[in-house]
């Protein structure tokens, strides 16, 4: 659509600006001045340059965080797109099945994430969890608060459970708007099933599916409540993702500066992947002539 | 459809096997709530069983009898409903400038709105927290409401945007020759025409608040505390209240389940952003 220039269009934009700029911008500042200060109490600060930064960006604790955090994403977005497109092809087209289907998907997504925490927390448990008791039935020694690769597959399931309906409801949006007169010209073509998805259904996929990446990869990175109701960041720091991590410094232990410092450099972790993404997700519009 | 009952029963029934199993991944947890919120204390910790065998609704009366357990949930709703009007209040007027006008440094704008929305909310745990004191709206359900403006508006702005820009101009430009002020424009023939956008905005609107527990747990200490927060009070003398647990557990997610009942013909193309 052609747009016309108007500058007196700030005027609408105004009060999502000031209403993001108090929320937003104002508790910001604060960070920035902590990142640069030091206390002895008393209120009292000191000007401390870029000591916190140097100490945060050296530490062993942010490094092991950052690697645990995008392992955790990439196992993430490997199991979720893959699954999420695997089952938006199960949900039947159309008619009252394929609304019962997508209400009960979007049911995880609803609930809270400690509530999700919780349920995964019980599940899980040997004494009264139906997982746990299963798998002390089959034999296998499974605890998620002593062994670190039980505690990271339980929340990797959850972390599945909860969000690949998301991936999956809007794969299922780009299938919808595939014209049936696609599937009769394949079917015409004796197309395989695989080269129909292939060449019809995954390219019409593609902007969905970019929405979805992004999601799931913005989400995941900054996921905090629902492992740290499971696990709490344990057993040791195994599960202690960034977000646990920096909730742990500020809040816990309040450190002021380090905190402060170690929150400037995750935002611009995240301001910086996204930028990459929106770019990307800008240019592969126009490419489409859009 | 003709073709795909020719194409063979095979893969429908793969589809519907596929379709079997994931929802049963699902429900099972969720099963497993609800299974132990209708048993006593004393049946979850002493026998395993797949459904209660003592039906009990002594849990949920522990809910809906005790102020502290029920009061949760009002504050969940007022300040989940109250950033909800206001997301959508904002992002409106917001949504139109971008999807009608070019203005200086318009996409700048929008991107910068984006990264709020990609912001971990526990970066801004612990300054919200101290600006929300400093101004004296600590533990104040609009603080909550207003906190998690941070991420909705800029998602409202974006999901807006998009069923906007679907409206051809030209209904804009009809009205205008007909004589119709913006504000009567955009009340009387704009609204309703993206009202489904409304629903789907509102919808993730309550969704992302309703289910956000970190800044509404930083922010409130009593009077506002939401439910969510008031869980991780049932650690009794007798150890943990898993029944109470439970119960408050099942209690959280039936408003979801609410709303999705109400939008579920517009949750695809809803969660598609208006953008398929």
């Amino acid at each position: 659509m052609e747009k016309t220039f108007n500058n007196k269009a700030w005027f609408m934009v105004l009060p999502v600006v000031l209403l993001v700029a108090f929320s937003a911008v104002l508790p910001l500042m604060t960070v920035v001045n902590y990142s640069v200060q030091d206390t002895f109490g008393n209120n009292q600060f000191f000007w401390a340059g870029l000591q916190w930064f140097e100490e945060v960006l050296t530490s062993e604790r942010l490094h092991d965080a950052l690697i645990r955090q995008f392992i955790f994403s990439g196992v993430i977005l490997a199991i979720q797109i893959p699954l999420g497109i695997a089952v938006s092809l199960c949900i039947p087209k159309r008619g009252v099945w394929s609304s019962f289907c997508l209400v009960l998907m979007a049911l995880p997504l609803l609930i809270p994430w400690n509530v999700v925490g919780t349920i995964w927390q019980i599940f899980g448990r040997v004494d009264i969890g139906l997982l746990g008791a299963t798998m002390a039935a089959l034999g296998i020694d499974y605890n998620y608060t002593q062994n670190a690769a039980h505690a990271w597959i339980t929340i990797v399931v959850m972390d599945v459970w909860h969000w690949t309906s998301l991936v999956a409801l809007l794969c299922f949006a780009g299938l919808q708007s595939i014209p049936d007169a696609y599937y009769q010209a394949a079917k015409i073509d004796g197309a395989s099933r695989w080269k129909i998805f292939r060449y019809i259904e995954l390219p019409k996929m593609n902007r969905v599916l970019l929405i979805a990446v992004l999601l799931r990869f913005m989400d995941s990175f900054m996921i905090y409540t629902e492992p740290f109701v499971v696990t709490g960041g344990g057993p040791g720091n195994s599960t202690t993702l960034l977000s646990i991590d920096l909730v742990k410094m500020a809040l816990g232990q309040f450190d002021l500066g380090p905190a402060a410092a170690f929150s400037i450099i995750y935002f611009l972790i995240i301001l910086l992947l996204s930028w990459v993404f929106y770019t990307v997700m800008t240019n592969y519009g126009k490419g489409e002539g859009r | 459809m003709s073709t795909a009952v020719q194409s063979g029963s095979s893969r429908i029934n793969a589809r519907t096997v596929g379709m079997a199993l994931y929802l049963l991944f699902l429900l099972v947890p969720i099963y497993w709530l609800l299974n132990m919120s209708l048993k006593t204390n004393e049946e979850i910790l002493s026998t395993f069983s797949l459904w209660p065998h003592n039906l009990t609704f002594a849990n949920y009366m522990v809910i809906f009898t005790d102020s502290s357990w029920y009061s949760g949930y009002i504050n969940s709703m007022i300040y989940v409903g109250l950033n909800t009007v206001i997301s959508i209040a904002v992002a409106l007027p917001a949504a139109y400038a971008f999807s009608r006008y070019r203005f200086l440094g318009d996409s700048h704008l929008f991107f910068w709105l984006l990264t709020n929305r990609m912001a971990p909310p526990a970066v801004f745990a612990l300054p919200f927290f101290q600006l929300y004191s400093s101004v004296g709206l600590f533990d104040t359900h609009i603080a909550v409401a207003l906190a998690h403006c941070l991420f909705n508006v800029p998602l409202a702005v974006w999901i807006l945007e998009g069923f906007m820009s679907g409206v051809p101009k030209e209904i804009d430009e009809t009205a205008y020759i007909d004589g119709y002020s913006f504000p009567k424009f955009f009340i009387k023939i704009f609204t309703p025409l993206i009202a489904s956008g409304i629903g789907v905005a509102a919808f993730f609107c309550f969704m992302f608040s309703w289910v956000e527990l970190l800044l509404a747990r930083t922010l409130t200490s009593v009077d506002a505390k939401p439910i969510s927060a008031a869980m991780t009070r049932t650690v009794s003398a007798s150890g943990l209240d898993w029944g109470v647990l439970a119960a408050a557990g099942i209690l959280t997610i039936v408003p979801g389940a609410l709303v999705i009942y109400f939008v579920r013909n517009y949750i695809a193309k809803g969660f598609a952003l208006g953008r398929v």
